[in-house]
């Protein structure tokens, strides 16, 4: 069952174009890596997903309904949750302020405090904490736990991974891989390319606002993905 | 590819602006003095929107406090001629002397931004108020007349009157049309449409909104050495009064902000609805002060703004427009 | 002894004022602008206040428990109507817009009450009027006593909404990052419409002190607004606390002010203002070390 449709999408920062025309499907329960160069305009795609930017033409249907139009905080009502690039928490609330605020009265589900709190440890000494003095690591804890707080139907997570050690990323991925196995739907976006290919099940890559290349992740070949990545040579 | 300033039109219309000077001044050859005080109050009106224009049009600075330097134009000539100088050297050194204080104010004004520049000028202007309050010698509280000027007879008085009025008027806008056309013109511009970008392309920002803001204060302190000679009488509330805002506000969002043309269009306006409505009122007021506001928030280009956006007209050149697309971020 | 005394009374003063400043504080703090109307907005309260006491004759306190509601419609409208698109434009817009409702509201109630010069000092019993002598030089005025006590509860109510409370964390997170805020499920726009209602029913609240404590009339909203401003910067601005302090620092520096000469009060409150400016923001940091390096090169000659 497809959840998430984006048609002939376009999106504009004033004259310059960012996205151009993408179309694609996301299927519920799916893992789904949107891959590309810096400026391919992965990042536009999801914010106008998740309702931040309002995309000058296409269409984004979630469940069937129609959200284009939708405001941001509409859409997390509706089961769509954003865990933006660079965290952006609030910085003088609390770790649990912080995920407080994000949950949704009307969503109900697997996801409250103490299951976000089970699934990353580290923060429960970091309750009371404001989120402006955590460590890169514990802020990216926060940010995904936000999201999961208003019990989304789709996650976008945007380049979780970015300004993090290596150590750290190993460990957000360890409790991001609990999450997708419960079946969660998930639509994200990865720098490091054998990442983004080992925890989806399926790869859409972008270059210049366009998706170039898509496909399982299992049946893509590395070098196929890399110059599609590049856009060293268009697939046909 | 060229690059080209002049049309035919703005040629032909820059003639016909120094044609208009000439023809103006010799109104008090031919008509009444009532014909010139008025004409003189339209100078003062175009000198005080092309002022605050300058400010916050092409500096981004917003003052709600330009009455200062109205206030010290006024004063100023009072003072200097009970000193004993001749009444329109008072003018002119009033209006050096209005200009000068600009200096120092600017030194911490421009320091602050938005809504703290915009009131920070306005307790400027409240305390220089308060000193002329305190002085027994400017009349304190109750006002002072500028009994030299009745040496003069009222027919030659007025004509004196609108010639330094036009003298004012053609001198301040001139500058400001050369200063805007000049390489300092595009880094103001610059400055008007991003003032980070600007600051990051290494525009001295500080030093080209002191600029403005010092030909403002003399503008303004023109003005109001204006007011006291068409008046004769000056008191602190009225001179001093945020209604001066108010009106320059009115004139330059109608009119145009940032265009250069836009504020003497919106002084025409506001003239034209001072004379109809004579009796002035609250009435009056409610309606400029909301024909302000919805301006500000449905037309922020003004009317002339929107005019030249439409027809691609430019009367005056004074350089290139952007188009502002701020909305984006904060929209989003 | 008149100088402490003096300071008492200047705590009371400020103490209202930094009541008139805390919606301006409010705004400020979630939404980055200044509502160039906010003294207006006391007055009109205060005038809604009169009409409701001079047609049933109830207490001034009564009255503004019945105009609350009002000015909280009040508050949410404008920022649905004016504030939320003028927003949207950069930062000048909103002074902009601002500035021509203050002269709206002023001229309206010019149109509606007539210029004369109003008060609710005597409908609002006994508490205008008591006082305790602590010695010869030293009284404590009843009214003087409940402006404090409502400002400190104010401000103290305010902070627990804001940290306690799951509207507080909303309209901080607004206030911190509209863009996330949005992203986690708040609505934006109804935060600032409650932030604007918020303010404006306390600057009610600063109208009911002006209307008690001495006379209003139509154009009274300017000196209120600029009172308040005053306090919000000496405090810091986007500090709730420290517009307690501020509004309480303004008043003294005015009574203190007055001693000197009785015309010299609000001068005081200016000059405190404008020193407070220069301190934060203004030449202190860039000329002060300019002007020691010249002395120095000078001295070294």
């Amino acid at each position: 069952m497809t959840l998430l449709k984006v048609e002939a999408l376009d999106c504009r920062y004033g004259l310059l174009q960012a996205v151009r025309g993408v179309s694609f499907e996301v299927a519920a329960g799916e893992t789904v890596a949107l891959i590309g160069a810096n400026g391919a305009g992965k990042t536009t795609l999801l914010r106008a997903v998740a309702g931040a930017h309002r995309p000058h033409g296409g269409r984004v249907v979630f469940d069937g309904v129609d959200i284009t139009t939708l405001p941001a905080h509409r859409r997390v009502a509706l089961g769509i949750a954003l865990v933006p690039e660079g965290r952006r928490l609030f910085p003088s609330l609390t770790v649990e302020e912080n995920l407080r605020v994000a949950a949704s009265p009307r969503r109900h589900g697997r996801w409250n405090m103490e299951t976000v709190l089970e699934v990353f440890p580290l923060l429960r000494a970091r309750r009371h904490t404001a989120a402006a003095k955590l460590s890169g690591g514990e802020q990216q804890a926060v940010a995904i736990g936000r999201a999961l707080m208003s019990n989304p139907q789709l996650l976008l997570l945007d380049e979780v991974s970015l300004g993090l050690a290596p150590v750290v990323v190993e460990a957000v991925y360890r409790a991001l891989a609990g999450i997708l196995n419960e079946g969660a739907t998930v639509l994200l976006v990865e720098q490091d390319l054998t990442r983004a290919l080992g925890v989806a099940g399926r790869v859409v890559c972008m270059l210049e606002g366009r998706v170039v290349l898509e496909g399982p992740a299992r049946a893509l070949d590395r070098d196929r993905v890399v110059s599609a990545y590049f856009g060293l040579r268009r697939p046909a | 590819m060229k690059v080209a300033r002049w049309t035919r039109t703005s040629k032909l219309f820059t003639g016909g602006a120094a044609a208009l000077a000439v023809t103006l001044a010799c109104v008090p050859l031919v008509f009444e003095s009532d014909v010139v005080q008025k004409l003189t109050t339209l100078l003062i009106l175009v000198l005080l929107a092309a002022m605050w224009n300058a400010l916050a049009g092409y500096g981004g600075l917003l003052s709600v406090g330009q009455q200062a330097f109205i206030g010290i134009g006024a004063y100023g000539t009072v003072f200097f001629a009970d000193l004993g100088v001749a009444p329109y050297v008072a003018m002119l050194l009033a209006t050096l002397l209005a200009g000068a204080i600009a200096l120092p104010i600017s030194l911490f004004a421009l320091r602050l931004r938005a809504a703290q520049f915009a009131i920070g000028m306005w307790v400027i202007a409240e305390v220089i108020s308060l000193i002329v309050r305190l002085d027994q010698n400017l009349g304190a509280g109750t006002g002072i007349s500028l009994i030299q000027l009745n040496q003069y007879e009222p027919n030659f008085r007025q004509a004196y009157t609108f010639w330094l009025a036009l003298g004012f008027t053609v001198v301040f806008l001139a500058a400001l049309f050369f200063l805007l056309r000049s390489p300092l013109g595009a880094s103001l511009q610059a400055i008007r449409d991003d003032e980070d970008a600007a600051r990051s392309l290494g525009v001295r920002v500080a030093a080209r909104k002191r600029l403005l803001f010092v030909l403002a204060g003399f503008g303004c302190g023109a003005a109001g050495v204006l007011v006291v000679a068409n008046t004769l009488f000056i008191e602190p509330g009225s001179v001093f009064s945020v209604q001066w805002s108010a009106y320059m506000i009115f004139m330059v969002l109608v009119g145009g902000l940032g265009t250069f043309e836009g504020p003497i269009v919106g002084a025409i306006l506001l003239f034209a609805i001072q004379t109809t409505f004579t009796q002035g009122g609250p009435w009056y007021l409610v309606g400029l002060g909301a024909t302000a506001a919805l301006f500000a928030l449905a037309l922020p280009r003004g009317l002339w703004g929107t005019v030249e956006e439409r027809l691609g007209l430019r009367l005056l050149p004074v350089g290139y427009r952007v188009v502002e697309a701020k909305g984006e971020e904060r929209a989003a | 002894m008149t100088l402490l005394n003096a300071a008492l009374q200047g705590i009371f003063l400020g103490a209202f004022y930094a009541v008139l400043a805390c919606g301006l504080s409010i705004m400020f703090g979630v939404m980055r602008i200044i509502n160039l109307a906010h003294g207006d907005i006391a007055v009109f309260g205060a005038y809604v206040m009169f009409v409701i006491v001079e047609h049933t004759g109830v207490s001034a306190f009564i009255a503004f428990a019945a105009a609350l509601p009002v000015m909280v419609v009040l508050g949410y409208v404008l920022q649905l109507t004016v504030l939320e698109r003028s927003l949207k434009s950069g930062i000048l817009t909103p002074l902009l817009a601002t500035f021509g409702l203050s002269i709206v509201i002023q001229n309206l109630l010019q149109l509606a009450f007539s210029p004369d010069v109003r008060s609710l000092g005597g409908s609002a019993g006994a508490v205008t009027t008591g006082s305790w002598q602590v010695t010869s030089g030293l009284s404590v005025s009843a009214l003087g006593l409940v402006v404090l006590v409502v400002a400190v509860l104010v401000f103290g109510a305010l902070q627990l909404f804001l940290s306690r409370t799951r509207m507080g964390w909303m309209m901080r997170a607004t206030a911190e990052d509209a863009d996330a805020a949005e992203l986690v499920g708040i609505d934006s726009r109804g935060v600032y419409a409650w932030a604007t209602a918020f303010a404006v029913a306390i600057a009610a609240l600063g109208g009911l002190f002006l209307a008690i404590r001495s006379v209003f009339d139509p154009v009274s909203g300017p000196t209120q607004l600029i009172f308040a401003f005053e306090a919000v910067v000496i405090g810091g601005m986007g500090s709730l606390w420290g517009t307690l302090v501020g509004g309480i620092a303004l008043g003294v520096a005015q009574t203190l002010g007055a001693q000197i000469h009785p015309q010299f009060a609000v001068m005081a409150g200016h000059l405190l203002f404008l020193v407070v400016l220069i301190a934060r923001y203004g030449g202190g940091r860039d000329f002060l070390p300019r002007a020691r390096r010249l002395l120095l090169a000078r001295a070294g000659r």
